[in-house]
């Protein structure tokens, strides 16, 4: 297998990575994905891409659960984002077998972005192409955590963070418009901030909640829809408020 | 014999190396096994011949031993620590080979750290009971000779595992280990109770290790007592058993019922 031994991820003189700063590009032209973690509640919202007409929906699941506590979505290569939630989701089973402990979001994402450093420096092998949002609880203190990985192998934890198409403008929106929120106030939050990029309607995005008594929920299109319509509906009355300025007498 | 290092590999999940690419569950560490025959086994069996036992009540965990070592039967050492200090809040005891008990528990050690480090918090008495028992497990037949008992204080509250070098892991409130522990037992599951102060435990324990080195050969020396509570682990004595018997057991001067008298002449 001589062949296959050589790094195609080298250093440039200039120090660097060019085949990790590709896959990012890769990662700029995937879907949108947005994460926010509230103070009970974490939410993650994917852009979809508009319906597909003969394809069957219901398969199609962008936000993915990696162990009762732990939700994964990312923006990039979908083929090797399955690649990596599948492994993801070994170590989550073999954390439990050898310490009987759920892991932590933590060691997960540590467990992630180290698998995608380790494909920046073997033999034979490319960078995955795609940033990840990791949610969840610690098992035992309950805290909500979001972190994010990316080609490169770092992550971070976040408050609220977006990825994919339009990351940049989704990430101006939250930095303005974040605050501690909780419950439904959380949701609404990441969908605004995914609404800012993508055409409004529960066809176009994908919304999942998590709580740590109830895990990971898949909102149907039917409640996206009724909330993106409270957001429409307090968008207009904020422009009416600026629009009709109160008369002074 | 190729030690097992994987509690050096810095990025190594709990077994295995670090260097593959296409994983599955990653594997112990595998080199030929050794078979082994019954006279193998024969040859190397340790009596663990020795007196150890632990008990959780209500304040925590009570961990004692004896201090004896044996060969057969000569008395090879009466100061043997038994109890090891594997970090600040868990102990482990020791019967069986003494190197394997001491070499596996310090590696235990070094693996608890690491865990520490790497995840910012204390492992749990579950999960080192576990790492240990995974590693003698794929030891096993190899001629190791451990009875251990993982003690310690965590998250979740007091902790006391039993393992062994067959592999096998147990979960409980009260155990003794070795040549002495049915001595002990008589004398612990007597005087059990949960509820019970950190003195009265003590005191039980003492009593346990004493009665088992009365009238076991392989057990003696100093009766150590070690306390764990939510701060961590605290030596609470280290007596004789020879000084405990007196203790226990004063001789009393008893009155002359004959004497011996000179007699006179031939």
């Amino acid at each position: 297998m001589a062949r296959y031994d050589r790094a195609i991820t080298v250093f440039s003189p200039d120090g660097h990575l060019f085949q990790v700063e590709y896959a990012l590009e890769a990662v700029r032209k995937g879907n949108a994905a947005v994460g926010v973690r509230g103070t009970d509640i974490v939410v993650l919202g994917v852009e979809k891409k508009s319906a597909v007409k003969l394809q069957d929906s219901r398969m199609v699941r962008k936000i993915v659960s990696l162990d009762n506590h732990i939700a994964l979505a990312c923006a990039g290569l979908k083929a090797d984002a399955r690649v990596l939630v599948n492994r993801a989701r070994i170590e989550c089973q073999s954390h439990r077998l050898t310490v009987e402990d759920p892991v932590t979001v933590e060691y997960i994402t540590r467990y992630i972005a180290g698998l995608q450093q380790k494909y920046t420096q073997s033999g034979g092998v490319r960078p995955f192409g795609l940033s990840t949002l990791i949610v969840g609880f610690d098992p035992y203190t309950g805290v909500p955590s979001l972190y994010q990985t990316d080609p490169s192998g770092t992550f971070s934890a976040w408050k609220a963070n977006a990825t994919g198409r339009n990351s940049n403008s989704i990430r101006e929106f939250l930095e303005k418009n974040y605050k501690e929120t909780s419950g439904q106030e959380t949701v609404k939050l990441a969908i605004r901030a995914l609404l800012e990029v993508v055409e409004s309607g529960g066809k176009n995005i994908e919304v999942a909640v998590m709580t740590r008594e109830h895990g990971l929920r898949q909102l149907e299109e039917a409640e996206i829809d009724a909330i993106v319509s409270e957001i429409e509906a307090e968008k207009a009355a904020a422009e009416a408020a600026k629009k009709a300025p109160p008369k002074e007498t | 014999m190729k030690l097992d290092t994987s509690g050096l590999e810095s990025t190594s999940p709990f077994f295995g190396s670090g260097d593959e690419l296409c994983p599955e569950l990653s594997a112990a560490p595998s080199f030929s096994l050794p078979l082994s025959t019954d006279d193998t086994k024969a040859t190397l069996k340790h009596a663990k011949g020795t007196t150890t036992l632990a008990f959780i009540f209500k304040e925590g965990v009570m961990v004692a031993a004896d201090s004896r070592a044996s060969m057969g039967g000569y008395i090879s050492s009466q100061s043997v620590k038994k109890i090891i200090e594997i970090n600040p809040y868990m102990l482990g005891t020791m019967a069986g080979g003494a190197a394997d008990c001491q070499f596996w528990h310090r590696n235990l050690g070094i693996k608890c750290r690491l865990h520490e480090l790497a995840n910012k918090r204390r492992i749990s008495v579950t999960g080192a009971s576990k790492l240990l028992a995974n590693i003698l497990y794929s030891y096993r037949g190899m001629g190791l000779s451990v009875g251990t008992m993982i003690a310690g204080w965590d998250e979740t509250g007091p902790g006391l595992y039993y393992v062994d070098s067959e592999g096998g892991r147990l979960k409980g409130t009260r155990f003794s280990v070795g040549s002495g522990s049915p001595y002990a037992y008589g004398v612990l599951d007597s005087g059990y109770k949960f509820d019970m102060s950190i003195e009265e435990a003590a005191e039980l324990a003492r009593r346990a290790i004493y009665h088992a080195t009365f009238r076991d050969a392989a057990s003696g020396g100093v009766a150590s007592v070690y306390y764990v509570g939510p701060n961590g682990w605290k030596k609470l004595s280290g007596d004789d058993v020879g000084e405990l018997h007196y203790h226990y057991y004063p001789v009393t001067p008893s009155t002359v019922e004959q004497e011996m008298a000179e007699v006179a002449g031939a």
